[in-house]
């Protein structure tokens, strides 16, 4: 029904010349538009009903008591559902360790929390549907699992900021009992919130998809991005990192480039590039972990995306 | 009445403060705003900034922001 109502628009009321390059970008642009706006709202909405039900305080109760491997399984799944954004993760770091969560769990819940986001779920499943979405919550649940174990078994506790460490509250933190209605406000809240701070970034993005859809040509991409390059995969993962929070104004882009030849792995190691290891999160974590945690924790989440980056470009 | 606004200083931060003043402001209430931003300080009451402390007591924590209408009625609630 949405793409009739975008050929309507295009052929009938500007009434560009069916199978013309501009009417081909134009309906694309439309068609994406009304789409990705109309699962942003429905998907954020839910989402964040269910985020409502785990608060940063339930979630560090939950993992107080776990034990390496089931808590990073745990950790990285609830940073999927708990809501949380790039500024609180000091505070939250520091809550963690005073709660006795291990060191390479409190890292399985910061690599899935911003990966797993919800910006980059409704977008993939708007653009790629529902395979990729699930391969790619699928990848970045592997990723903080496995980051968050490794950094664990390094024993790295020492080069945490020690004030880190000084810190006892000593008593749980009050969770505010919340009634449905309270929830179903704060989830409306929350999605115009969200549209809000994203709207611009995904039309700019979903114009120059619609460009790059109707006027670079096929196959464009296939010799430098293609399977057969093994320097894809690294050269999108760097190019991803300086490329933050904008899930958002990156993905419509890259779908347009896969039409263009670029391949899934690469597409998949670009985007959790872009989405878990930013720039501005490595300063503010800069203020509870010294440079040299901080570089191994990098180092592990390169490593780690550019292998499941080659993992996916070999079996897809 | 004593107000502490929780927050290491992003914009979702600033944007309480102004938030509370207003609310202050309209309700004509005499209240000490003050800004804490020490991250050791904030943890005392909570994990999820930003954060509004009204007498000692945590009134509303994490984002999104209230809306003014809201601010003003957890206002009133401590204004005894």
């Amino acid at each position: 029904m949405l793409k009739e109502l975008a050929d309507y628009f295009t052929y009938n009321i500007i009434q560009l010349e069916p199978g013309s390059r501009l009417a081909d970008a134009i309906d694309f642009f439309i068609y994406d538009t009304i789409k990705i706006f109309f699962l942003l709202s429905v998907i954020i909405f839910v989402i964040s009903i269910i985020r409502s039900y785990f608060p940063p305080e339930k979630t560090r109760r939950i993992l107080s008591h776990k034990k390496e491997f089931m808590g990073n399984i745990l950790a990285a799944l609830l940073g999927i559902v708990t809501p949380f954004c790039s500024c609180s993760a000091v505070p939250l770091f520091i809550g963690f360790v005073e709660a006795g969560i291990p060191l390479g769990v409190t890292f399985s819940f910061l690599i899935s929390s911003p990966m797993v986001n919800e910006i980059a779920v409704v977008l993939l499943f708007g653009l790629f549907g529902w395979k990729v979405t699930a391969i790619y919550i699928g990848a970045g649940l592997f990723v903080a699992i496995f980051g968050g174990l490794v950094i664990g078994k390094l024993k790295l506790e020492k080069w945490v900021e020690e004030y880190v460490y000084t810190f006892h509250n000593g008593q749980e933190y009050e969770i505010t009992k919340q009634s449905f209605k309270e929830r179903l406000r704060y989830a409306k809240n929350n999605t115009i919130d969200i549209l809000k701070r994203v709207w611009l970034y995904i039309l700019i993005a979903i114009g120059i998809g619609g460009f790059i859809h109707g006027y670079v040509p096929e196959d464009f991409l296939t010799h430098y991005a293609g399977k057969g390059n093994v320097f894809a995969v690294p050269v999108a993962v760097l190019i991803g990192v300086p490329l933050y929070a904008n899930a958002a104004g990156v993905i419509p882009i890259v779908y347009a480039l896969m039409e263009k030849g670029l391949s899934m792995g690469t597409v998949l190691a670009f985007m959790m590039a872009v989405t878990a290891l930013s720039l501005p999160e490595m300063i503010i974590l800069r203020k509870v972990l010294k440079i040299p945690l901080l570089s191994v924790f990098v180092g592990i989440m390169t490593v780690t995306i550019i292998a499941v980056g080659y993992l996916f470009n070999a079996i897809l | 009445m004593e107000i502490k606004v929780l927050g290491p200083g992003c914009p979702n931060c600033q944007q309480m403060e102004e938030l509370i003043k207003k609310a202050v402001k309209e309700l004509g209430f005499d209240a000490k705003i003050e800004k804490v931003t020490d991250m050791l300080e904030i943890m005392k009451y909570t994990m999820s900034t930003p954060g509004l402390v009204v007498n000692g007591k945590l009134k509303h924590s994490g984002k999104p922001l209230p809306s003014l209408e809201k601010v003003k009625e957890l206002l009133r609630q401590e204004n005894v």
